[in-house]
């Protein structure tokens, strides 16, 4: 699919009596499709090595002994050579083939989920015989079996392809289905007692080109007629993967993987692409309430608004600081500029973060060079300072490894426990919580390397790799029971030591770059400048503005609960679409928080603990019901889509802002999406040229990276899609004009006029954030002989409300375990699969435990929202120390 | 001449017990072949073999010389010897394992060096228990003989020798299916090109895949020279081969014999051979050279045992198997069974072969039963142009490699030559040999 090629490298063959043209390399299926040939494919797949096998792609090949029928996608185009694609002995290739497959095949298209929309069936009318001559029995399995909690198998239908098996060992490196069997018995099988649980096995049913794989949550669910389609980007976290949301009657069907080149190569994870029917929900929140007398109750948006006006006004009378606002990265880019806007410009509080103490600090992300996934994926070295990139961020993790193990990138892994990418990592370095900075002071200068990285092989090897440019960073959080300065630290030892590398932040909430780039973050203003830089430019844009830097969700979360030393207590808090109590790593604090606030106003999309706490709940659109834009890790821009009608009275967040400045006396003049992308192009200094013109251009459709000119912008017309790669995914076609070049080139520095204000004296545009910003970095003592030090770390599956909403992924929510050195274990006398008793300064746990001997000693590690003995791991942090130390005891 | 003069090049020894002993090997001339080769540089060792015009023992019958001469010159180079013989009527390696694995060894060294590699897999049938207890037994004694191993009887040149067993797979006799299944996965066939085992074999460096038969002839090549192996035979048949001699004959076995100089006729009624039809009934058909050929009738037993002569003819020697079917055989039948076979040992990799192999096989079975139409023979035809386009003879294919044409070759060959006996079958609703 890369475009690298230059035409020196292209040379002309024959094809059909036509002179075309083909690249070097090039395979003769793909060179006849760009030539405009189709050849019709099954088992072939651009995204995966070609196996030759359907046989359904010959063609004719002159060559020494005459012309001969060849696979065409399993050679090459050569210079010279002749192909006829449409000769009668290729007919009648294709006929037989198709005949053959169909045999055994069962024909049960009508209660077919790939009925309409069946390669099998599309081949068979354009290429195949109109008639059978099979009079047998055909071959007969036992009707769909379930080969996971999410995937099917019919064995019936399946013809042998093996796109499926070879999907999940080239590109999710994890070869759990496979062929047994030969000749007509050969189907495709898990192996025994061991279940497909690939994270990414919807892919399979995705690329499958007959109904032989379906997804249990699309299983009968809607007939490929019925549905219809818009592109979008998916929010389940922050990767940016392309995808087609489809639906039927207003209710939302499927996610299919697009392929973009610079993102996602068409794939999707599964929480994701499943995660999605959450919007389905039959709880969903259709009405504005209001807390009377306990109780919430349903009132008009205008009376809710009023209250929200009045509780907030009330708040800030008492100091702009009283307000505290949380969250953010639910929403599009447009929802998340309007609310900063609001809270900042209107109300004058900077106490605002879309981060929940699980991210790190804004002008670090915001300052560093940013990296794009390509950029990783073609670096020579990439740096992994985060947490495991399949539970955070799968898609990434399938980028990374197909470069590690396909290309020349080498890993070098910074992390206090084995990851995924550990068995592709050139080094694989380890450290307990707080040691990050030490690690990385030993990689790039001559610092002492912490006990559990003192291996000077490694060390030595991790040198000359970080020599070798380029290097990118992948820069996360490797552990949520340690503080962020920390890791924060140690990256910016990285930056300060190598200044050519470049960052890619692994944070893994939807939007939350998009948010971060709006200003949902003390001191931040829009645009990625800060909130002295940015003071004269936005003050003459806004009016209002904080007058100082605000707290952060954890000191707003404290102060709320009344442990604000010094400082002026919260007593109003805004949920935008976040929920403390299970996003925020110090469950008690967050628990103490939303009880002793004195006004919580929630904007919500379904119901959820948290609304116990809420004095009015605004009910939010979710994604797929309301079309914007959002930002990927890389700062890509891409469209949202809408496919939905937001349920009952449910608002846009760009609406519910400008409607609450309304009530708040401001008109911050938004009457579409449209106008606020209009105003953050204006304001947003990182944004500049990112018009809608060129959203919507054939070019902006892969997303465009802010600022403009920090990445190339396609500006040729797509690639029409493949329908056999991709089946159920109709080709959109955009509305917008053509990228022309010159439109997507940097914007002068001229300075612009913000809006409704007058050009005379205008101020001069801001300089955004750059280079390491100053860090508190708390002072870590070292651990007492007693205690073992906690990691807490992310899975893809967990309690979070985006996997509880959906029936399909809820199953898959295992239980946790404490995952401890094996020496330790010994030391302690605890048998693998035994418990432990865990003090912290907050909790008490019993929980089970096993071995892992990745783990440095006296470092533990478990999982954060799922169930970890007699409670979860969030229950044993506690904010107010930089790491935690527990003690643990047999029992 | 008598038929029986010639020199018995691969089974001098197969006379005695003992013969699979280092001992008896040794009293009879054993290893002075690979003595003599090492005394000589490789390029005169390849080239004695290439002066044999030593024909490939496996079924395809490309010169071994040829071959090896073929091999890309790379740092790492295979040799993999395939003893995977598993058609049915096809027992010939299966004699030569069992009965003289020494003599394969010091083949086996002898290519090794003319090729200059340094290890080697002897890939075989796993069905073959005595011969593989033999075979490892035979190298375990000639490892200790310092025939095989490190610095082999002084000369400096070492080579590495590992039996591989075969999981119970036909198609691994497939030179990339056994290139596939020696590296641990699936035995499914490559697709050539690019995967020419000479060019991109075992783990992706240049492999020659030789039958043991091949491997066999090379210590007597290298005693008597590659001249007087050429003298035996003609135009391009030359030396002796083994005939795999099954079905309705007096005498079935495995016999070696000169090529081209012996006919069918010979082979199937000399006394000393075949020793005739039993029971005084008359010849119908007979399948020259192993289940994928096609047919021959009565008119052309007197064919020579010769490659081209019998390519010629429109059939092939092939793995040397020779199928005798007396006049009270069933067409149908018999094409049946072939099929059958072929449909229980398609790897099902790749469509046509996969589904029209086990088509075929339900429609010849429906026919022998007695449910067939007379469409069912130009679908059986049409069926077979699907996978072999033209049935032509050498084959064309839609298939990756080389399994699928194999099928149609029992089914045209009985349709053409049986017809009327289909159309009893179809018309009489069952078998008329029942």
């Amino acid at each position: 699919m890369s475009d690298q090629t230059t035409p020196s490298e292209e040379f002309e063959f024959t094809l059909d009596g036509r002179t075309v043209r083909a690249r070097k390399g090039e395979l003769l299926i793909a060179a006849a499709e760009r030539a405009g040939t189709f050849v019709p494919r099954f088992c072939y797949h651009p995204r995966m090595s070609s196996v030759g096998v359907c046989r359904m792609c010959l063609v004719e090949v002159s060559g020494p002994r005459g012309a001969t029928l060849m696979p065409s996608c399993f050679i090459e185009a050569a210079p010279g050579m002749e192909v006829t694609t449409d000769s009668d002995k290729v007919k009648k290739a294709q006929d037989g083939v198709l005949e053959f497959l169909l045999i055994n095949h069962p024909l049960d298209c009508p209660v077919c989920d790939k009925g309409g929309e069946c390669p099998l069936q599309d081949q068979t009318l354009a290429y195949g015989p109109g008639e059978t001559r099979f009079v047998e029995e055909k071959r007969h399995f036992e009707k769909p079996i379930p080969i996971s909690e999410l995937v099917l198998l019919d064995r019936e239908r399946c013809i042998q392809c093996s796109r499926c098996t070879r999907f999940a060992e080239e590109v999710a490196g994890e070869a759990q289905i496979d062929f047994i069997g030969r000749g007509e018995q050969i189907q495709v099988s898990t192996f025994p007692e061991l279940p497909f649980t690939s994270y990414f096995s919807g892919n399979t049913v995705q690329i499958c080109p007959v109904g032989a794989l379906t997804a249990s949550p699309y299983r009968f669910a809607a007939r490929p007629w019925d549905l219809d389609q818009v592109e979008s980007t998916c929010t389940t976290c922050s990767v940016g993967c392309r995808v087609a949301v489809q639906s039927s009657s207003n209710r939302l069907t499927r996610l299919l993987g697009i392929d973009i080149d610079p993102v996602n190569h068409g794939w999707l994870c599964d929480k994701g692409r499943f995660a999605a029917d959450a919007v389905n929900r039959e709880d969903r929140l259709v009405e504005p309430m209001v807390r009377k007398d306990g109780t919430l109750v349903a009132v008009s948006w205008h009376e809710a608004l009023e209250t929200v006006a009045k509780g907030l006004r009330a708040a800030v009378v008492e100091g702009a600081d009283s307000l505290g606002v949380i969250g953010g990265a639910r929403l599009t880019n447009e929802g998340a500029y309007a609310w900063a806007r609001v809270a900042k410009g209107v109300l004058g509080t900077d106490s605002v973060d879309a981060q929940l103490g699980d991210g790190l600090p804004a002008e670090l992300v915001l300052g560093l060079p940013r990296a794009t996934i390509d950029q990783a994926a073609s670096a020579a070295t990439v740096v992994l300072l985060t947490g495991d990139v399949r539970e955070e961020l799968p898609v990434l993790f399938l980028r990374l490894r197909a470069a590690a193990v396909d290309g020349d990138l080498s890993l070098v892994e910074l992390s206090p426990q084995a990851t995924s990418l550990t068995a592709h990592a050139a080094v694989s370095l380890r450290y307990g919580p707080g040691d990050a900075r030490a690690l990385v002071d030993a990689l790039v200068s001559d610092g002492t390397a912490p006990e559990a990285a003192k291996d000077a092989d490694a060390l030595a090897e991790g040198r000359r790799l970080l020599a070798e440019g380029p290097v990118v960073v992948v820069v996360g959080r490797p552990s949520l029971a340690e503080d962020a300065e920390l890791v924060a630290d140690a990256a910016r030892a990285l930056a300060e030591a190598l200044p050519e590398a470049r960052f890619l932040p692994a944070l893994r909430r939807g939007n939350v770059l998009g948010a971060l780039d709006m200003g949902l973050a003390p001191g931040i203003l829009p645009g990625r400048v800060s909130l002295e830089a940015g003071r004269a430019w936005f003050a003459a844009a806004w009016g209002t503005l904080p007058e100082a830097r605000g707290r952060g969700t954890a000191e707003i979360l404290a102060a709320a609960a009344g442990d604000h030393a010094g400082g002026s207590p919260v007593t109003a808090l805004v949920l935008l679409g976040s929920d403390p109590l299970t996003d925020f790593p110090d469950r008690r604090l967050a628990r103490r928080a939303l009880e002793s606030a004195g006004f919580v106003v929630a904007v919500a999309t379904a119901p959820g603990d948290v609304l116990e706490h809420a004095d009015v709940v605004l009910p939010a659109a979710e994604a797929h019901e309301r079309p914007g834009t959002t930002t990927n890790i890389e700062g890509r821009i891409s469209r949202v889509g809408q496919k939905l009608v937001p349920p009952g009275q449910a608002w846009p967040d760009w609406m519910i802002a400008g409607e609450l400045a309304v009530h708040l006396g401001h008109d911050l003049g938004f009457d579409s999406v449209g106008t606020v992308w209009d105003e953050i192009e204006q304001v947003a200094v990182s944004h500049r040229g990112i018009t809608r013109t060129v959203l919507d251009s054939h070019g902006g459709a892969d997303g465009v990276v802010a600022p403009l000119g920090s990445s190339p912008v396609s500006l040729s017309r797509r690639e029409p899609l493949d329908p056999v790669a991709v089946p159920g995914v109709e080709s959109v076609e955009r509305q917008g004009a053509s990228l022309q070049a010159g439109m997507a080139s940097s914007p002068n520095a001229s300075t612009a006029p913000a809006p409704g204000e007058p050009s005379a004296g205008a101020p001069v545009r801001p300089a955004m954030l750059s280079g390491v910003p100053e860090l508190d970095v708390p002072h870590v003592s070292p651990a007492d002989g007693y205690s073992v030090r906690l990691v807490a770390s992310r899975v893809l599956y967990d309690g979070g409300s985006a996997v509880e909403a959906v029936p399909a992924l809820a199953g898959l929510v295992g239980p946790g375990v404490l995952r401890v050195n094996p020496h330790d274990l010994d030391a302690l006398g605890v048998a693998p699969g035994g418990e432990v008793r865990l003090r912290s300064t907050t909790a008490t746990l019993v929980v089970p435990v096993e071995p892992d001997p990745s783990l440095p000693r006296k470092v533990v590690a478990a999982d954060l929202n799922v169930p970890l003995g007699d409670g979860t791991v969030a229950d044993l942090i506690d904010r107010a120390f930089p790491v935690v130390d527990l003690r643990m005891e047999s029992l | 001449m008598a038929i029986t003069d010639p020199p018995k090049i691969v089974t001098a020894r197969i006379g005695h017990d003992d013969s699979h002993t280092l001992g008896r090997y040794l009293a009879t001339g054993g290893y002075d072949g690979l003595r003599k080769a090492l005394t000589m540089t490789p390029e005169a060792v390849a080239a004695e073999v290439d002066a044999a015009s030593l024909l490939g023992r496996g079924g395809a019958g490309f010169p071994a010389g040829r071959k090896w001469s073929m091999l890309r010159k790379a740092p790492v180079t295979y040799l993999v010897v395939n003893g995977d013989e598993s058609e049915p009527a096809t027992f010939k390696d299966h004699l030569l394992v069992e009965r003289d694995p020494h003599q394969l060894v010091e083949g086996v060294v002898i290519a090794a060096y003319a090729l200059q590699v340094s290890q080697v897999f002897i890939f075989l049938r796993g069905e073959f228990a005595l011969g593989l207890e033999r075979v490892q037994a035979a190298l375990n004694d000639a490892y200790a003989h310092g025939a095989v191993g490190r610095d082999i009887f002084g000369s400096g040149f070492s080579v590495d020798v590992v039996v591989h067993p075969g999981a119970g797979a036909y198609i691994c006799g497939e030179e990339t299916a056994l290139l596939e299944s020696l590296e641990g996965k699936r035995g499914f066939p490559r697709i050539k090109p690019p995967f020419f085992p000479a060019a991109i074999g075992l783990y992706g460096d240049p492999t020659v895949v030789n039958n043991v038969e091949t491997m066999s002839n090379l210590p007597w090549i290298l005693l008597n020279g590659g001249a007087a192996f050429a003298a035996l035979g003609g135009g391009r048949s030359t030396g002796t081969r083994l005939f795999a001699l099954a079905g309705h004959v007096n005498n079935p076995g495995v016999y070696e014999l000169e090529m081209v100089t012996t006919t069918f006729n010979d082979l199937i009624n000399a006394p000393v051979l075949g020793g005739g039809i039993p029971h005084g009934r008359g010849l119908k058909a007979f399948i020259p050279g192993g289940v994928s050929a096609p047919w021959f009738g009565p008119d052309q037993i007197d064919l020579p045992l010769g490659q081209d002569e019998v390519a010629e003819a429109g059939s092939m020697l092939g793995s040397g198997s020779v199928v005798v079917m007396d006049d009270h055989t069933c067409a149908v039948r018999a094409a049946w069974r072939i099929t059958k076979f072929f449909s229980r040992e398609s790897c099902g990799q790749c469509t046509p072969c996969r589904e029209g192999s086990g088509w075929l096989e339900r429609i010849m079975e429906r026919i022998e039963r007695g449910q067939g139409r007379e469409e069912d023979l130009d679908l059986l035809l049409d069926a077979c142009d699907n996978i072999a386009p033209g049935l032509t003879w050498p084959p064309q294919q839609t298939t990756i490699c080389v399994l699928g044409p194999s099928i149609p070759s029992s089914i045209s060959s009985a349709i053409t030559m049986f017809r009327d006996e289909f159309l009893v079958h179809i018309k009489e609703g069952g078998c008329p040999y029942e």
